[in-house]
C-alpha cells in the first residue's frame, strides 16, 4: 500500500447525487486520485465491510459520508467509519441537516411502511408480506437492517468534524475541501466548508432586490410567470436565499428557479426555516389578520417549503408524535 | 392553587406595554397562576420564530407573546411583524404536530394589568386541557432505538448470520 492519505466515501439515505458530484469533478478527479488513496467507496470500488473492519482505528484520514441515517445498517456503518477515521465530513445536505429523506419525519414510521408495502397503487402484495428483520431456513439465519422511527442527520449519530453543504455540494467546494485536507492546515472543528454569507450575496438578481419590500401575496413558480431578471422575493415568490448559505454559485436562481435552501443556514442561524419565515413575514404588506391569512394561502405547506432539506436538523426534528 | 397539573408557558413580553402591564398586575397584587416564565424583550417584533421553536423544543407547553396594541408600537411597525410571524407560526407548528392553541398573541397595553391576569388564566386553562407537550420526552422516546444497536452487535458476535 502507498503512504498517500486514505480516504473513504459512504452513501446512506440519499439519492446518489452526492456520489455523482464526485464524478462531476471531471478531470480534477485525476488530481484527487493522484493525491489520495480511496480505500472504501462502495458505489464505485469493490471493497467490503470486512475490509474496513480490518483497518486500524484512525487509519483513514477522512471519511466523506453522504445521506441521512434511517436504518440500523447505516447507523452501524457510520459508527464504524467514525472509529476508523481521523476526520468525518458530512457530505451534502442529507448528512448535514437530513435533506429530502428527512421530509419523511412528517409521517409516522408505520404509515410509511403501510403505504410502501400495501397501499401504493403500484404495489401488488395480496399476502401482505413485509420484510422481516430475521429469517431462518435450513439452519441459516438471514437478517435485514431495521427501519428507524425517524431520519437523523449524521451529526445526530456520530461526531462530525466538517460539513460540506449542498444538494449536492458543488465540485468546486469538494475540490477546495480536498486541498484544505491535504494542506494539513485544518480549520476549526465544526466548520462548514463553504462561504459564511447568504446566497443573495452571489445571486445575479441581487441588484434588483428592493430596499424595502412589501410582499402582497405569495405565488408559486409553477403558477405564475417568472421574470428572469428580477429578485424572486420582489415577485412574491418564496426564495430561501436570505436564510441560505452561499457556495453553489446561485445555480438555481440563474436557472430561473428560486433557492430552496439546500446549502443550509449560515453560522448565525440555528433553525433555517424559522429564520426565513421571520424575514418573509417582516416583509409582508398586509397588517390585518384577514389580509395576512389570505397572503399566507400562497404557502400551503410551510414545513415542506421552509425546511425542504432541514427537517431532521431543525429544532423540531419532525412531526411530534408520542 | 389547585393540585391540577401546571403547564410551563414561556411569555415573550414587550418592554413598553405587556411587560409594564405585568409589572402593574404585580404591584396591584393581582393573583394569577405561576405558569408563565416571562422573558422581557424590547418589542414583540423581536420575537424571532426561532425563540418560539426553541421554547417548545426545550419543554414549554405553551408560548405567549405580548405586544402593544396596533398603532401603539414604540418602534412603529414591530407589532405588525409579530402578528404576521404569529399567523405563519400557527400554520408552521401545526405542520410539526403542535396544536396552534399552544401559541397565543395578545395586545396588552401598559395600563392593562387586569388583562395580563385574564390572559394568563385563560391560557393556563387552555393548555391544561391540551395536556403536556413535553418535546424533550418525545425526542428521548425517538432516541431509545439508538441503544438497541449495541445489543444487536453483541448478539451478532455470539450467533453469526449466514446470508
Amino acid at each position: 500500500m502507498s503512504d498517500k492519505p486514505k480516504i473513504a466515501m459512504y452513501w446512506c439515505a440519499s439519492c446518489g447525487g452526492c456520489e455523482e458530484s464526485v464524478v462531476d469533478l471531471a478531470e480534477d478527479i485525476l488530481f484527487v486520485v493522484e493525491n489520495v488513496d480511496i480505500v472504501f467507496w462502495p458505489v464505485a470500488l469493490d471493497f467490503k465491510k470486512k475490509d474496513v473492519e480490518a483497518m486500524e482505528d484512525g487509519s483513514i484520514v477522512a471519511s466523506f459520508i453522504n445521506g441521512a441515517i434511517r436504518t440500523t445498517e447505516q447507523e452501524e456503518m457510520v459508527r464504524m467509519l467514525r472509529r476508523k477515521s481521523q476526520i468525518v465530513i458530512a457530505y451534502g445536505s442529507c448528512a448535514q441537516t437530513g435533506g429530502i429523506p428527512a421530509l419523511a419525519n412528517l409521517c409516522e414510521r408505520e404509515a410509511i411502511l403501510q403505504y410502501v408495502y400495501h397501499d401504493a397503487p403500484t404495489v401488488k402484495n395480496p399476502e401482505g408480506t413485509r420484510p422481516q428483520l430475521e429469517t431462518r431456513e435450513n439452519g441459516f439465519r438471514a437478517t435485514l437492517p431495521e427501519f428507524h422511527n425517524v431520519v437523523r442527520t449524521l451529526g445526530q449519530i456520530v461526531d462530525v468534524d466538517y460539513y460540506l453543504p449542498g444538494c449536492p455540494p458543488s465540485p468546486k467546494l469538494l475540490k477546495e475541501a480536498v486541498i484544505v485536507l491535504l494542506s494539513g492546515n485544518l480549520p476549526p472543528k465544526g466548520t462548514v466548508l463553504a462561504p459564511d454569507k447568504a446566497l443573495c450575496d452571489e445571486c445575479a438578481r441581487k441588484e434588483t432586490k428592493p430596499e424595502t419590500m412589501e410582499i402582497e401575496a405569495f405565488h408559486r413558480p409553477h403558477n405564475t410567470p417568472v421574470d428572469p431578471e428580477l429578485c424572486f422575493l420582489a415577485q412574491g415568490i418564496v426564495c430561501m436565499g436570505p436564510a441560505t448559505r452561499a457556495g453553489c454559485g446561485a445555480a438555481c436562481t440563474c436557472g430561473n428557479m428560486p433557492c430552496t435552501g439546500c446549502y443550509g443556514p449560515t453560522s448565525r442561524v440555528e433553525d433555517q426555516g424559522a429564520k426565513i419565515l421571520s424575514s418573509l413575514m417582516a416583509n409582508l404588506a398586509p397588517k390585518d389578520e384577514e389580509g395576512i391569512r389570505k397572503a399566507l394561502e400562497g404557502i400551503p405547506d410551510p414545513v415542506g417549503t421552509f425546511y425542504r432539506y432541514a427537517v431532521a436538523g431543525s429544532l423540531m426534528r419532525g412531526k411530534l408524535t408520542k | 392553587m389547585s393540585d391540577k397539573w401546571q403547564p410551563t408557558i414561556v411569555g415573550f413580553f414587550c418592554n413598553w406595554c405587556t411587560y409594564t402591564a405585568a409589572d402593574l398586575a404585580g404591584v396591584s397584587r393581582m393573583k394569577y397562576p405561576a405558569t408563565v416564565r416571562v422573558i422581557r424583550l424590547m418589542c414583540s417584533g423581536r420575537v424571532d420564530p426561532q425563540f418560539i421553536l426553541k421554547a417548545f423544543a426545550g419543554g414549554a407547553d405553551g408560548v405567549l407573546i405580548g405586544g402593544c396594541h396596533p398603532g401603539d408600537c414604540h418602534y412603529l411597525e414591530g407589532n405588525y411583524k409579530a402578528l404576521r410571524r404569529f399567523e405563519m407560526m400557527k400554520k408552521l407548528i401545526a405542520g410539526f404536530g403542535i396544536d396552534e392553541k399552544r401559541l397565543r398573541l395578545e395586545w396588552i397595553s401598559a395600563a392593562e394589568g387586569e388583562k395580563v391576569k385574564r390572559v394568563i388564566e385563560e391560557m393556563t386553562q387552555q393548555v391544561q386541557e391540551l395536556g403536556p407537550l413535553d418535546v424533550p420526552k418525545i425526542f428521548a422516546g425517538w432516541d431509545e432505538e439508538l441503544d438497541k444497536l449495541e445489543e444487536e452487535i453483541k448478539k451478532e458476535a455470539e450467533e453469526p448470520s449466514h446470508v
